[in-house]
C-alpha cells in the first residue's frame, strides 16, 4: 500500500506528538491539571495572534505565551482571593477571546482559524515535523530529568521538600515542558482538543499499568494507536483529522474500560 | 541513665513537682543534627509559635507533644524548611539527610503504584535493599501489592521502610501511629526503637497523645505556642495513672509523660517562659 506524502507526514507528526504526550499526560492526570492544560492550550492561540501581530515565528510565539501563562498561573496559585479554577477559567477564556479579537483586526492576513482550533495534521510540512521532533526531544529530556522528583512531589509536596527536592524549580520545569508540548501538539489536534491528547491515553492506560512508568509507556502506545486509527479513519470517511484522532482515543478508552472490566470479573471468578 | 549526666549538669529534680521522679532527660551523647533557636513564626497576624528552641542529636529520640493548634506542625514544617521562620534560626548539620514519614499520604488510585516501586521514591534503591527494609519493618508480604490496597498499619510500615532506605541522619515521624490500633501502636514503637538501635539516627517524633509516649523517648517536649515543659518520660510500669487506665497489663513500648508546667495559659504570651531544664 502506498500513501501520499502528506499522509505519511501526518502519521510521523502525529506519532511524534503522541510519544511525548503519553508520559506528560500521566502527570497532567495525576496532578489533576486537565483544566490547567486547557488554559494553556487556549493561550496558545494568543501566541499565534501575537506572533502575527508582531511578526515573529508562530511556534516560538506559542511556546513563549504558554510559558508566560503557566508562570503567571503558578504565581497566582499562592493567593487565596480567587479560587484556582476560577482563575484558570478567566485566563483560558480571556486569552481565547483576546486572540480572536486580534486575529479579527489583522485583516491583511487570511488566517485559517479552524485549523488552529481543531488542527490540520494533513497539512503539516517538514518544518512542522522538525519542530515536533525537536521540541518533543527537548520536552522528553526535560521530563526524564525531573521525573523522579516530580513523582515524589506529586505524591506529597512537603515530603519532597523535606527530603531536599527543589519544589519550585521542578514545578517550573514541568510547566515549561507542558508549554512546549502544547505548542507542538497544536499542529495535530488544535487548541480546543489538545487536552484530550494528554488525558485520554493516560486515563486509558491506567488499568493496564502497575507502576507510574508502565502507565507512561502504555499511554504513549495508546496515543500512537489513536493517531493511526484516527488518520486512517479520516482518510477513509473524509472526516476532519484532529477530531477523528480524538474519537479514536475515546473508542480505545471505552474498549479498555469494557475489556478491562471483563478481564477483572473473569479473574475474580477464577480465583 | 544517671552516669550520662555530666558533672557540669546540675540536678534538675524540681521539689515543687510532687510526682517524685526525675523529669529530666539525660545529657544527649550524640552530635547535634538539627537545632532551632528562639524560633518565632507568625501566621496571618497570629503567632503560631513563640521563642521555641529545640535540638535533636544523633542517637536520640525527641517526642513533640501538645494540644491541637499548639504549633507542633508549624514547628515541624519550619524544621523541614517548608516555611520560613519570622524570627530565630534553624541550624542543620552539613549534608543532613532527612527521612520523613508524613502524617497523611493519600495516593490517588489514578496513580498506579506498587510497594516495590514506592520504596524507590525519590531515588532508586536496589531491590535487595528494598526487600531488607520491608522485612525490617515486618511488611515483606506487601512487596508486590498496590499501595492503595494496604491497611493503615501496613502503609505506616511501608512509609517507615521508605524513609529508612534513604539512610537518614534524622528520621522525622509525624504522628506515626495515628489510625493504628493499640496493639499495633506498641508494635510500631518497638519497631522504631529497634531501628534506631540498629542505625543510630536521631528521631524527631510528633505525637497526638499528651500523656502516653514511646518508652524509649529520651526527651519529651510539650509545646503550646512555646515550650511549656520538657523532660524524660516515666516507664509505664512505674506510673499509677497508666496502671489505673490499663489495669496493670503492661504494654511494652509505652511510657507516661508527666507534665511540669510552671505557668497557666490564661495570660497572653508577651513574656518569656522557661522550660524545666532551664530553670
Amino acid at each position: 500500500m502506498i500513501f501520499e506524502d502528506f499522509f505519511l507526514r501526518a502519521l510521523v507528526a502525529g506519532i511524534g506528538v503522541a510519544l511525548i504526550s503519553g508520559p506528560l499526560g500521566c502527570f497532567v492526570v495525576w496532578r489533576r491539571m486537565a483544566y490547567f492544560g486547557d488554559t494553556l492550550a487556549h493561550s496558545a492561540l494568543l501566541g499565534v495572534a501575537l506572533g502575527l501581530l508582531l511578526g515573529f515565528n508562530l511556534t516560538v510565539g506559542i511556546i513563549g505565551t504558554a510559558i508566560m501563562i503557566a508562570l503567571t498561573v503558578t504565581l497566582f496559585q499562592h493567593q487565596k482571593r480567587i479560587a484556582s479554577d476560577t482563575l484558570l477559567g478567566i485566563m483560558a477564556h480571556s486569552s481565547l477571546a483576546i486572540s480572536l479579537v486580534v486575529l479579527g483586526l489583522l485583516q491583511g492576513y487570511r488566517v485559517d482559524l479552524l485549523s488552529y482550533l481543531f488542527g490540520d495534521v494533513l497539512a503539516v510540512n517538514y518544518e512542522d515535523i522538525y519542530w515536533i521532533y525537536g521540541g518533543g526531544a527537548v520536552a522528553l529530556s526535560l521530563l526524564a530529568y525531573i521525573w523522579k522528583d516530580l513523582l515524589a512531589l506529586t505524591l506529597h509536596e512537603e515530603l519532597a521538600r523535606a527530603e531536599g527536592i527543589n519544589v519550585m524549580l521542578i514545578q517550573t520545569l514541568f510547566m515549561i515542558t507542558v508549554a512546549i508540548v502544547i505548542a507542538i501538539a497544536m499542529k495535530v489536534v488544535g487548541v480546543l482538543l489538545i487536552t484530550s491528547l494528554l488525558i485520554i491515553p493516560a486515563a486509558a492506560a491506567r488499568r493496564f499499568a502497575k507502576t507510574p512508568e508502565q502507565m507512561a509507556v502504555i499511554a504513549s502506545l495508546i496515543g500512537s494507536l489513536s493517531i493511526i486509527i484516527g488518520l486512517f479513519g479520516s482518510l477513509e470517511w473524509d472526516t476532519p483529522s484532529g477530531p477523528s484522532i480524538v474519537v479514536a482515543e475515546v473508542i480505545l478508552f471505552l474498549s479498555g474500560l469494557i475489556f478491562g472490566g471483563l478481564l477483572m470479573s473473569k479473574s475474580r471468578r477464577l480465583s | 541513665m544517671e552516669d550520662i549526666l555530666s558533672d557540669k549538669t546540675p540536678n534538675f529534680s524540681d521539689p515543687s513537682c510532687g510526682c517524685g521522679h526525675d523529669h529530666n532527660a539525660p545529657e544527649p551523647s550524640g552530635e547535634p543534627l538539627i537545632q532551632a533557636e528562639n524560633l518565632t513564626i507568625n501566621f496571618g497576624g497570629k503567632t503560631a509559635i513563640h521563642d521555641v528552641s529545640l535540638t535533636v542529636h544523633k542517637n536520640e529520640i525527641v517526642t513533640l507533644i501538645g494540644p491541637n493548634g499548639a504549633g507542633k506542625s508549624t514547628l515541624l514544617r519550619a524544621l523541614l524548611q517548608a516555611i520560613k521562620p519570622t524570627k530565630g534560626e534553624i541550624w542543620r548539620k552539613h549534608g543532613l539527610v532527612i527521612g520523613y514519614v508524613p502524617q497523611k499520604l493519600n495516593i490517588d488510585p489514578i496513580m498506579p503504584m506498587t510497594v516495590e516501586r514506592f520504596l524507590s521514591i525519590p531515588d532508586k534503591r536496589p531491590l535487595s535493599e528494598r526487600e531488607t527494609a520491608l522485612k525490617d519493618v515486618g511488611a515483606h508480604h506487601t512487596l508486590k501489592q498496590a499501595v492503595q490496597s494496604l491497611s493503615g498499619g501496613e502503609f505506616q510500615r511501608v512509609l517507615l521502610a521508605r524513609a529508612i532506605l534513604r539512610k537518614p541522619d534524622l528520621l522525622v515521624l509525624d504522628e506515626p501511629v495515628q489510625g493504628v490500633d493499640f496493639q499495633g501502636q506498641t508494635e510500631l514503637y518497638k519497631l522504631i526503637s529497634r531501628l534506631k538501635e540498629q542505625s543510630g539516627f536521631g528521631i524527631l517524633m510528633v505525637s497526638h497523645d499528651l500523656h502516653i509516649v514511646m518508652a524509649e523517648t529520651d526527651r519529651v517536649v510539650c509545646i503550646n505556642g512555646h515550650v511549656c515543659c520538657s523532660g524524660a518520660p516515666t516507664q509505664v510500669s512505674d506510673s499509677p495513672e497508666y496502671l489505673a487506665l490499663f489495669g496493670g497489663q503492661t504494654k511494652p513500648g509505652l511510657a507516661v509523660y508527666h507534665h511540669l508546667h510552671d505557668h497557666s495559659h490564661d495570660s497572653s504570651h508577651d513574656h518569656p517562659h522557661t522550660t524545666s531544664d532551664q530553670a
